[in-house]
């Protein structure tokens, strides 16, 4: 071993980063390039009655004018969602749909095309809440074979275990709703795409996306090209969160100007098209009724959810079940029922971003447990700790928990806070400020929330028998390690870790190994960063790659040095005999040795997730090979003057299992840190119509520097079975409590509930306005529409799930 | 109407035929390859454009070369001494201050201004000086960490 693993050492991609080499789509130029730009739509809700495209093209300059009749087929992430065109041929359904594109010989020219495209449009009224689309008077946003009904584009319905016994059960019932704001990834890279044809039919795209796997099949369809002539490299990723993870219109269309002028064609959509084409953060409403005993012991537990979907499917399917899938996997809950919807509105389509379905329920359940351990008078940390999931157990909707580190993870955030005891008033204050606090308008407030993710979707987007990570290892003569892998980094350092595993098994220098990513024609099929699979899936496919080689090389140098191949290992750039010190070879010796007897190196590595969803249909979503778990304490001050809250400190401690690179996984947990913060203060998408109120970075609040908390990180590293060395996930989970910490910690501070992101300061003065009243001192939803939820699934919860006992008559 | 202009970018003069409407950024990457400096939202928002105009940060997206000719320009291609990483490069690497890396450039250029003018500043002035380079990313906290080990490096 070499002590790679678990050691801070900097992303090997980073070198290219800070030099200002690292080539982003939108760096890369080709010769004879031609630059396009995309007609979007005006409206919101309207049928294409005609599009005259001539103007643009007598335009000097212009090359190629494209409409939808040119790329007409339906594609979409999901094979059950195949809802969108690269442009709309007969129907536009929100303001910033792709009508038509131009490619021209500078974006000027190309800019100026699409002012001379005219559109007649039909407009139909738009659907625009989810209160419109729920109202069959309104027009149908698609066709009958894209919805479950009307515009309700997804239903469903799942009840594990006796829901009604349950809540028999229970001493104390809580009900409420709650809502959680749309808003979006804003990657500081906004999307681009580079696309070449070459004259014997070759298609190469290269482009800002989280999966080069999916784009090679959705371009294959809609191009109707073979995809063994399509060839996908993601570029370097200037950050995605989701929002890189669905075919775009843009890439289709350039792929479509290139094969018809001949010549490369690049897109880099604006900021402003960045804002419309999103597929961010679903806007959620949820009700939630909870049963406990008088100690707190969940008993049963009802979960409705709505989502806004905007205009397409994208991965909206998906994000339905993920906002009731998660749900179990950090309390015992005996008794389990799941509604939910999403409607189509005439919206940018939302999909998934960082916790993709689940930081809206965790916000909803977080705030729901503080307020019933307030009701009973518990200490909402060790309430949380007396409930918690055991290992190696399974739950109720029949997800398996392999470790679960979330005592320790409370534990860790309430003792560096000072979280719930006598302690913290005087940790934090002195007796002086603390009195000062008192007659101050400004109010100190702690709060505790936690959260789970699963380490990669336990199956595919589309259904397939096939590996979801593939790795190919080369060793050269020389002594280099090639790891190839279809895995893409955006930043979180995915490439770094295939070289560090193969460092690390190797007994190498990180700097012997170079890390081929992301290319279809070169790389493996990993099927991309979503999901948080990528740590645990390439790892593990690294592994399998490396393995027989090692063996290969050590049977080779066990017959050079006469002792048996158990007795050698590799550690430091040789290869050593345990019982015999003088007995060593050079690691670049044992791979001469070993290319000698057997022949070029290599080795494959193909990873698929243990076969553990449950017997339902749905089952399919929330299935991991092992969840990562978090707890957060938040600080916050409160003015109670002006409703300005400010994060004063977050403690935030994860287990995403054995920390592969500490560096990288402190990375993740500040970042989501960071991003929570953001969505519970002040990150919204707000439409006036169908227009966005704010589609600017000025306009769409985010944390600067000076906005950001401090944050103090633990890793409480369980040693997860399924993991490569024991990892888990990282880039998702901790974002999860940091809403309802926050929100939490309001109450803490200022006696309000505020049960809606984001917690701006006219919420918080509405709320304290109703405490002063008398009335309930809460800020947000009131009601939860009369929706036809269908009749529920009802499924057996496993043997080794928690059981209702029952205690009363 | 193209013309001709003169640039000093990272302490090489130039001479361009180019368009005077055309942003610094666009010049910058479009005319002299310099890709390292990013669009993120060409409004002057985002501060991933951003570069040194003798020394002080200025957007390069909100810039007319034009006004900058005669001026010492400097890009992320320029912050290296030959072979030799700038403090400020090195330790954006190895403390995992550049995630996905699309900030860094204008991240580091701030920080370099700062950092030229006192080697240890506080955290409040380092926040105040990068408050306007947005990151995703990281939160902060490594850039923040970040510079301060270059300033460290930098005093030595």
């Amino acid at each position: 071993m070499s002590n790679v693993i678990g050691t801070p050492l900097a992303k090997i991609d980073s070198w290219d980063k800070v030099i200002g080499a690292a080539k982003y789509a939108d760096d890369m130029n080709l010769p004879r390039m031609l630059h396009a730009r995309i007609l979007r739509s005006t409206m919101p809700h309207a049928r294409i009655k005609s599009i005259d495209t001539l103007d643009a093209e007598e335009l000097p300059g212009v090359v190629a004018v494209i409409t939808g009749r040119d790329v007409p087929i339906e594609y979409g992430i999901l094979p059950s969602s195949q809802d969108e065109q690269a442009l709309c041929v007969d129907k536009v359904r929100f303001v910033g749909d792709a009508v038509a594109a131009v490619a021209a010989l500078d974006v000027e020219t190309a800019e100026r095309a699409l002012q001379l495209i005219h559109v007649e449009y039909e407009p139909l009224t738009p659907v625009v809440t989810m209160n419109e689309a729920l109202d069959e008077t309104r027009d149908a946003i698609h066709s009958g074979e894209h919805a479950d009904h009307h515009n309700i584009h997804k239903m469903v319905a799942l009840e594990f275990g006796d829901l009604d016994a349950g809540f028999a059960e229970a001493d104390y019932i809580l009900e409420e709703n709650y809502f959680y704001q749309g808003n979006t990834h804003l990657a500081l890279e906004n999307h681009s795409a580079l696309a070449s044809f070459s004259p014997d039919g070759h298609l190469t795209l290269w482009s800002s996306t989280q999966t080069p796997h999916y784009v090679h099949r959705a371009l294959a369809k809609t191009l109707e090209l073979p995809a063994s002539r399509i060839r996908v490299v993601a570029a370097a990723i200037g950050g995605g969160f989701g929002g890189k993870t669905d075919p775009f219109s843009h890439e289709i269309v350039a792929c479509k100007l290139t094969m018809l002028t001949g010549r490369p064609v690049k897109i880099t959509l604006t900021r402003q098209e960045v804002f419309y084409c999103h597929r961010g953060r679903h806007p959620v409403l949820m009700w939630v009724k909870m049963g406990v005993r008088n100690d707190g012991e969940p008993t049963a537990l009802h979960f409705r959810t709505m989502l806004d979907g905007g205009a397409y499917g994208s991965y909206g399917v998906a994000s339905t079940y993920y906002t009731g899938a998660l749900q179990t996997v950090t309390y015992k809950i005996p008794a389990y029922k799941f509604e939910g919807m999403r409607v189509f509105t005439n919206k940018p389509p939302c999909g998934p971003k960082r916790g993709h379905g689940t930081p809206q329920p965790r916000f909803a359940l977080e705030i729901h447990l503080d307020k019933i351990a307030r009701h009973l008078g518990l200490d909402p940390a060790e309430y949380r700790k007396q409930f918690i999931v055991d290992d190696k157990t399974k739950t109720v909707n029949h997800l398996t928990i392999t470790t679960c580190g979330l005592r320790e993870c409370i534990d860790r955030v309430v003792e560096a806070s000072g979280y719930g005891s006598e302690k913290r008033e005087t940790r934090n204050e002195s007796q002086e400020s603390k009195i000062e606090n008192q007659k101050s308008k400004i109010k100190i407030g702690f709060g505790l929330a936690c959260g789970s993710y699963l380490s990669g979707a336990g199956l595919p987007i589309y259904w397939n028998q096939m590996p979801h990570s593939g790795v190919i290892v080369k060793v050269d003569r020389g002594g280099g390690v090639a790891v190839f892998c279809g895995s893409t980094d955006i930043g979180q350092g995915s490439t770094s870790l295939l070289a560090y595993i193969a460092a690390e098994e190797f007994g190498i220098d990180v700097r012997d190994v170079r890390v081929i990513t992301a290319d279809t024609d070169l790389t493996p099929v990993d099927l991309g960063s979503y999901s948080s699979r990528v740590t645990v899936m390439t790892g593990n496919a690294c592994i399998q790659a490396v393995r027989p080689l090692k063996q290969k090389i050590l049977d080779a140098a066990a017959e050079k040095l006469l002792v048996p191949a158990e007795s050698l290992s590799f550690r430091d750039g040789e290869i050593i005999c345990e019982d015999d010190d003088a007995r060593r070879l050079k690691w670049t010796d044992a791979v001469v040795l070993t290319e000698a007897k057997h022949g070029t190196l290599s080795g494959t590595g193909s990873y698929k997730p243990p076969k553990r969803a449950g017997p339902y249909k749905g089952s399919g979503v929330g299935v991991s090979p092992s969840y990562s778990y978090a707890a957060c304490v938040a600080q916050v001050s409160v003015d109670i003057e002006t409703g300005q809250v400010r994060v004063e400190k977050i403690w935030l401690a994860h287990d995403g299992g054995r920390a592969l690179n500490p560096l990288l996984v402190e990375g993740q947990v500040e970042g989501s840190v960071y991003m929570g913060v953001g969505e519970a203060l002040m990150e919204e998408m707000t439409y006036r119509g169908g227009l966005h109120k704010a589609p600017s970075l000025l306009d769409y609040k985010s944390l600067t520097m000076n906005d950001m908390p401090r944050v103090e990180t633990f890793l409480v590293e369980t040693n997860d079975p399924e993991g490569p060395f024991g990892a888990k996930e990282a880039g998702q989970g901790p974002l999860l409590p940091v809403p309802p910490a926050i929100a939490n910690a309001i109450y803490d501070a200022i006696g309000v509930r505020i049960d809606e992101t984001p917690i701006t300061p006219d919420k918080i003065l509405k709320a304290l306005e109703e405490k002063e009243k008398g009335r309930t001192a809460r800020f947000g939803p009131k009601n939860f529409p009369n929706a036809p939820y269908p009749e529920p699934l009802h499924v057996e919860p496993p043997e080794d799930a928690p059981r209702l006992e029952r205690k009363k008559g | 109407m193209k013309q001709v202009l003169h640039l000093r970018v990272n302490g090489q003069a130039h001479e361009l035929y180019v368009e005077p409407h055309k942003t610094l950024l666009e010049v910058l990457r479009d005319e002299l390859d310099l890709t390292g400096t990013k669009h993120g939202c060409d409004l002057g928002e985002c501060g991933a454009c951003t570069v040194l105009v003798d020394g002080t940060p200025i957007l390069a997206c909100l810039a007319l070369p034009i006004e900058l000719q005669g001026r010492e320009i400097t890009t992320v291609e320029g912050l290296a001494h030959g072979a030799e990483l700038h403090p400020l490069q090195r330790a954006f690497a190895e403390l995992n201050a550049a995630q996905c890396g699309y900030c860094t450039a204008g991240m580091m250029l701030s920080a370099k201004a700062l950092l030229d003018r006192e080697t240890n500043p506080t955290r409040e002035k380092i926040r105040d000086a990068l408050a306007g380079n947005l990151c995703r990313c990281t939160g902060y906290e490594k850039i923040l960490e970040a510079v301060e080990v270059a300033g460290r490096e930098i005093k030595k």
